[in-house]
């Protein structure tokens, strides 16, 4: 049990020291998305080899959470820590096993070799050619999350150590609020100012809540935190809870994360036998603890008010504010809920004060923001830069360009609800209000790289699709709003769409946004907002000449042999799977269009490339 | 922190208490919002803040989105415009979502000239549907007595879950499913009549659209007083009387007794009769049965049972303490019964050619008619029952001038009533009749005091001690089955020490029931209903239930006397115990 600042000083001097990790470490990327690429085999031959070779004494195996190298999972790191060498291997497969283990951090043939582009600027300086910065992911993929004393040898709760022994609540809210730090759920709202806010309302109960109920498609920047380092969570949340005068926090998780929510609890479980969590923390008159809440995957359940109804056992939909959680928020007290990678923050600028955190990042949105980013892109991963960073270098230097060397052609981030930039606004800075001023939005950092082939109108369709399935239904914009907007959307992709469409789409989609209960209706139209802004061309050829630039809306496509390429071969008609195509043996076929179900089976089949798609 | 808040709205200043919303501030000003889905009852100083119809919103300085009028809170300083073009465009475009998915069966709906959609689409001329396109499609509930449920015109102002768990506390209606597909339901879907729903209709009440309204059974009416074979009585309820003037532009609070009475006679039926000839007699009966359980400190508090959305209630809800109801029936099967035993004697019929139609201010009087044990060799004691509403629907059907109709009296034997009865209409009623007859019998005098002012209110929990004959009898008197139910819950945890509590479903009691005339949340008209039924007592020349005269002689000439064998046979009942999910 750890009863002082000092007590957690000697322990962590204590297990530095004895640090039994030996000279070569070898660190694997053990989160949910490395063990269904396949790490597991990877690390059973790693363990295998050890013990065969009798390397138990020499070699060290980390399980860590995800490295974010979703490109070449199965990842692993290898470092000398004598020589303060590493060198990380993507694509690793269990057959290079021996070979790593022999080789140390000489490069080895078989697995990709990656190319670092990450570091730490806790306790390294600012790298050339090193676009990301590590806060919120600090120690993900780097310590075995199931450890508590490797969270404590990154100086884990030392943060806490400090805010109960040296600094009063208020001491707390105002280094928060100084570091300008912005909630990273997406809505951008200063943290500081959150935590003030229910700090000033009297009340016998307060509450700490954490949001990991993550929805955005393709996005898992949560999921790694938790999966990867969930003591960084619980140490903030307890140093908001003495923040703002709660005993009592919540961790609301999607049941859908059983990989986050097991090394949650065996988290919770080692920060209450070390005396992180409980009663009298640091020798404290501070009591606290963190339950965990299941949340059934609804998206708007990451809202805030719907996230409280949902753990009080009502329906999750949305509430009007005010009142705020702030003021009355679970059980009607007192109530902060904050993003995980919000928090994830939080015991880093403890620990090294704001004037730090604002060092990173820009001055309105200070520190680093991690993005899932994806689509076609080459590399695809999880990333974290600092604000500011522009999305031409997210996308060009640490996505490395476009897959299959494609024009790149819109960028996406916030998730379904956000927006879409294109390459005119490439060199824009990311943070909060830049993206806002682009119609887009930071969101909780879902980003997706569009090229070419992407047709706009049914990308706007797609993420339109999904706020439809994900809204409450509470109020009426969202509700049947957006299910207009989608029926237009659709009309104009099957080639029903008129000069008419178009106005009501836009004219329907500002009263939307302007109108709905929630920021998920909110910013449900953005995507239709900021195509049509950006790619109004591609609307009219839908509406006007019934045609899909992009290729890609079924009923607008027209497949056509043509006859001077055509040798007659009859594979065509032969796949034809409603039998449209006709034509004699060695002569030009024909494509009846009245029967045409536009498959594409055909341009598939055929090997003279005489099918034309337009 | 200051007392007022200076707001400005379409440029005029105005003044008002901090945590004020926009649309009571726009009000002070004269300034009309358009709400759907805002629920205020001021006399039972409820409010829910929902928020979710949008149709409110309006422009505030500062604000980057549009806000809801009825939920945002003013601030010093607050700017706000009300008709700009950008609120005019986002108005009509929530109409025009709402009604893209609403049925325009305007004229053949039930709801027709009293909903709130229909006059807002009228108010805000919206003359075509820009933004068309799929409709919900639903089965409509029409398996129960008393409520019909179609929520192909359900607009999701959500007041009848609202009306249903937070104010009834009774907890059937919930918001199911996502997006375009939500709407409120039961418990897997299950038709009211297979719910714990008490049918007390405040939810057809709440209901803006006629998604929620009551089973008409006006043209079972026609048909019955059509028929030659059948003689068609009539009995009228306390409530009905206060508030039927008002679908006939009498003013709120103007008792139509006689007007009504002869209108009834023109529809065609063969004697209009009264309940409050029965409510006596409930009187006569529960008295009896309070003073024995006083007598024998058994059995108390005594609980009314003249409701019956409160008595489906306590039998889904607190089986528990089925013993402590009073075994009397409701005025309304206390009438069936002598019509069907009494009066069909007299007049030498047979009951099965006597049809007995009730009007009612309720909806639960409809199922409670149903009830197996209110019929005797399969015919019922109420053969129909029809609320007020529909009542003025047939008066207004057949043509007859409501307005200019001459008063007449109802018909005998089972038309007289005293001021006791009258008050039957109003939450606190029943009790203060009960005490009127009681503190005669145990003093074996007639008292001159007859006014229990305490009991008297719609509101909230009222609790008397009354001083009869040197005991003292604790009441306490509540409407509304939230009220209802934290007084049950007081007497499970042996918490409370009444003699006698009245509950009625309704907030307020049945002048305020499922069946009346449309209030749309403006509760100075059940205060106005209230005042009628007060004064109507207090005209009326006898005001104890036990001195009605024909009361007197239906003992007499039948039941011998208050609890007797016969009495017990045809006036009293039994309560079961009801599934509870």
């Amino acid at each position: 049990m750890i009863k002082t600042n000092k007590d957690l000083l000697q322990y962590y001097n204590k297990i530095t020291k004895e640090s039994s990790k030996n000279d070569l470490e070898i660190i694997v990327s053990m989160g949910t998305c490395g063990i269904a690429a396949g790490t597991t085999p990877v690390l059973d031959e790693l363990k295998k080899g050890i013990q065969e070779k009798g390397l138990s004494n020499k070699v060290t195996i980390t399980e860590s959470g995800c490295m974010g190298l979703c490109h070449s999972e199965p990842s692993i790191e290898v470092i000398d820590h004598k020589a303060s060498k590493s060198i990380v291997y993507g694509d690793v497969k269990p057959e290079h096993a021996l070979d790593i283990l022999s080789n140390g951090v000489n490069p080895i043939n078989g697995p990709t070799l990656i190319n670092r582009t990450w570091y730490y600027p806790e306790d390294e300086s600012k790298k050339e050619n090193c676009p990301q910065a590590r806060v919120v992911l600090r120690n993900t993929g780097r310590i075995n999350p199931e450890s508590i004393e490797q969270y404590i040898m990154q100086k884990g709760y030392q943060a806490l150590g400090k805010t109960l022994c040296e600094m009063s609540p208020d001491d707390v809210v105002k280094s928060i609020m100084d570091s300008g730090l912005r909630g990273r759920g997406g809505g951008g709202f200063p943290t500081g100012k959150k935590w003030s806010l229910a700090k000033a309302v009297s009340a016998d109960q307060k509450y700490v809540l954490c949001n990991a109920d993550e929805g955005d498609p393709g996005a898992f920047m949560d999921r790694a935190v938790l999966e990867g380092d969930p003591h960084a969570v619980i140490e903030a949340m307890a140093i908001a809870g003495y923040a703002i005068g709660a005993t009592k926090g919540g961790i609301y998780i999607r049941a859908e994360y059983p990989l986050a929510i097991k090394r949650l609890q065996i988290a919770l479980n080692q920060a209450r036998e070390m005396g992180f969590l409980g009663k009298n923390i640091f020798g404290s008159a501070f009591d606290f603890d963190i339950e965990i809440k299941y949340g059934a995957g609804a998206f708007v359940c990451g809202e805030e008010t719907a996230l409280i109804h949902s753990i009080e056992g009502m329906r999750g939909e949305p509430s009007f504010k005010p009142p705020f959680p702030a003021v009355a928020g679970l059980w009607a007290k007192p109530t902060i809920v904050n993003n995980v990678e919000t928090y994830a923050n939080i015991p880093a600028i403890i620990r090294k004060g704001a004037d730090w955190f604002k060092t990173i990042g820009t001055p309105n949105s200070p520190g680093t923001k991690v993005f899932a980013l994806a689509g076609k892109i080459k590399k695809v991963g999880l990333v974290e830069v600092p604000m500011g960073t522009t999305l031409g270098d997210m996308i060009f230097k640490i996505g490395e360009g476009i897959r299959n060397d494609r024009e790149f052609k819109a960028v996406q981030t916030g998730g379904p609800s956000g927006g879409c930039i294109t390459a005119k606004s490439i060199d824009t800075p990311i943070d909060y209000d830049s993206l806002r001023a682009l119609g887009s939005m930071m969101g909780s950092g879902g980003m997706i790289v569009m090229d070419e082939d992407d047709c706009m109108v049914n990308i706007a369709k797609y993420f339109l699709e999904f706020t439809l399935d994900e809204s409450c239904g509470k109020c009426t914009p969202c509700r049947i709003g957006n299910t207009r907007l989608y029926e237009m959307l659709d009309d104009i992709t099957k080639g029903r769409g008129t000069q008419q469409t178009l106005f009501k789409l836009r004219d329907l989609a500002h009263v939307i946004k302007d109108t709905s209960l929630c920021g998920l209706g909110q910013s449900s139209p953005n995507p239709v907002l900021s195509t049509l802004a950006n790619f109004i061309d591609e609307y009219e050829v839908h509406i006007y000449e019934k045609k899909c630039p992009a290729g890609v809306c079924r009923e607008l496509i027209q497949y056509t042999i043509e006859a001077d390429k055509c040798t007659g071969c009859t594979l065509c008609a032969r796949n034809c799977p409603v039998s449209c195509i006709s034509g004699e043996r060695k002569q030009p076929h024909v494509i009846d269009q009245s029967k045409c179900i536009k498959c594409g089976v055909c341009y598939e089949a055929c090997k003279f490339h005489a099918i034309t798609k337009n | 922190m200051s007392n007022t808040v200076n707001v400005t709205i379409n440029n005029m200043p105005v003044k008002v208490a901090p945590g004020t919303t926009i649309l009571e501030a726009a009000s002070k000003l004269e300034i009309r919002i358009p709400t759907l889905c805002h629920f205020k009852l001021d006399t039972f100083d409820f409010e829910h803040r929902t928020g979710s119809c949008r149709i409110c919103v309006v422009e505030v300085d500062g604000k980057q989105n549009l806000a809801p009028a009825c939920c945002t809170p003013v601030h010093e300083g607050m700017n706000v415009k009300t008709n700009t073009i950008r609120v005019i465009n986002a108005r009509r475009t929530i109409l025009d979502l709402i009604l893209s998915d609403h049925p325009k069966e305007c004229l053949t709906c039930e709801q027709n000239g009293s909903c709130q959609l229909q006059d807002l689409a009228a108010e805000m001329g919206l003359n075509k549907i820009r933004y068309a396109g799929k409709t919900s499609t639903y089965k409509i509930d029409l398996a129960n007595e008393a409520i019909v449920r179609d929520m192909n015109k359900c607009i999701m102002c959500r007041k009848c879950e609202v009306a249903c768990n937070e104010i009834q506390t009774v907890g059937v209606l919930s918001g199911v499913n996502r997006g375009f597909n939500a709407t409120v339901g039961t418990v897997s879907n299950r038709p009211l009549s297979d719910t714990k729903c008490v049918f007390c209709g405040q939810c057809v009440a709440a209901c803006p659209v006629g998604a929620l309204s009551a089973m008409n059974r006006s043209y079972d009416v026609w048909v019955a007083l059509n028929n030659p074979k059948k003689k068609v009585v009539v009995q009228t309820a306390p409530a009905v009387r206060a508030a039927l003037g008002e679908e006939f532009d009498f003013e709120p609070g103007t008792s139509v007794t006689g007007k009504m009475a002869h209108a009834l006679r023109l529809l065609g039926f063969d004697a209009v009769f009264d309940t409050d000839f029965a409510a006596d007699l409930t009187i006569m009966e529960e008295t009896t049965e309070l003073i024995e359980r006083v007598k024998a400190n058994k059995n108390l508090p005594l609980l009314t049972s003249c409701c019956p959305g409160w008595v489906k209630f306590f039998e889904h809800q607190f089986p528990d303490l089925l013993h402590i109801p009073s075994s009397a029936k409701s005025p309304q099967q206390m009438f069936g019964a002598m019509a069907k035993t009494y009066y069909a004697k007299k007049i030498g019929i047979d009951p099965s050619d006597l049809i007995v139609v009730s009007v009612m201010p309720c909806l639960a009087k409809k199922y409670e008619a149903s009830r197996e044990e209110f019929s005797r060799e399969g015919v019922r004691d109420v053969d129909i029952v029809i609320s007020t509403r529909e009542l003025a629907g047939m008066i207004k059907e057949a043509g007859i001038l409501f307005k200019n109709l001459e008063d007449q009296d109802f018909d005998n034997p089972l038309g007289e009533s005293t001021g006791a009865s009258v008050i039957f209409g109003s939450s606190g009623g029943v009790l203060e009749a009960a005490l009127r007859t009681a503190a005669d019998w145990l003093t074996g005098e007639d008292l001159e005091a007859v006014d229990y002012e305490p009991v008297r209110g719609l509101s909230g929990i009222r609790e008397a001690t009354v001083k009869v004959a040197g005991m003292d009898l604790k009441v306490a008197v509540t409407s509304g089955l939230g009220n209802a139910r934290k007084l049950l819950e007081k007497i499970q945890k042996g918490e409370a020490d009444y003699t006698a509590i009245e509950i009625m479903a309704c907030p307020g009691g049945c002048l305020n029931g499922g069946g009346q005339p449309f209030i749309h949340g403006d509760t100075s008209i059940l205060d106005k209903r209230r005042d009628a039924i007060y004064a109507e007592d207090k005209g009326k020349p006898i005001r104890k239930s036990h001195k009605n005269p024909d009361i007197i002689k239906l003992y007499d000439e039948f039941l011998k006397e208050p609890g007797s064998e016969l009495a017990h046979k045809l006036l009293h009942t039994k309560y079961i115990t009801r599934d509870n999910t």
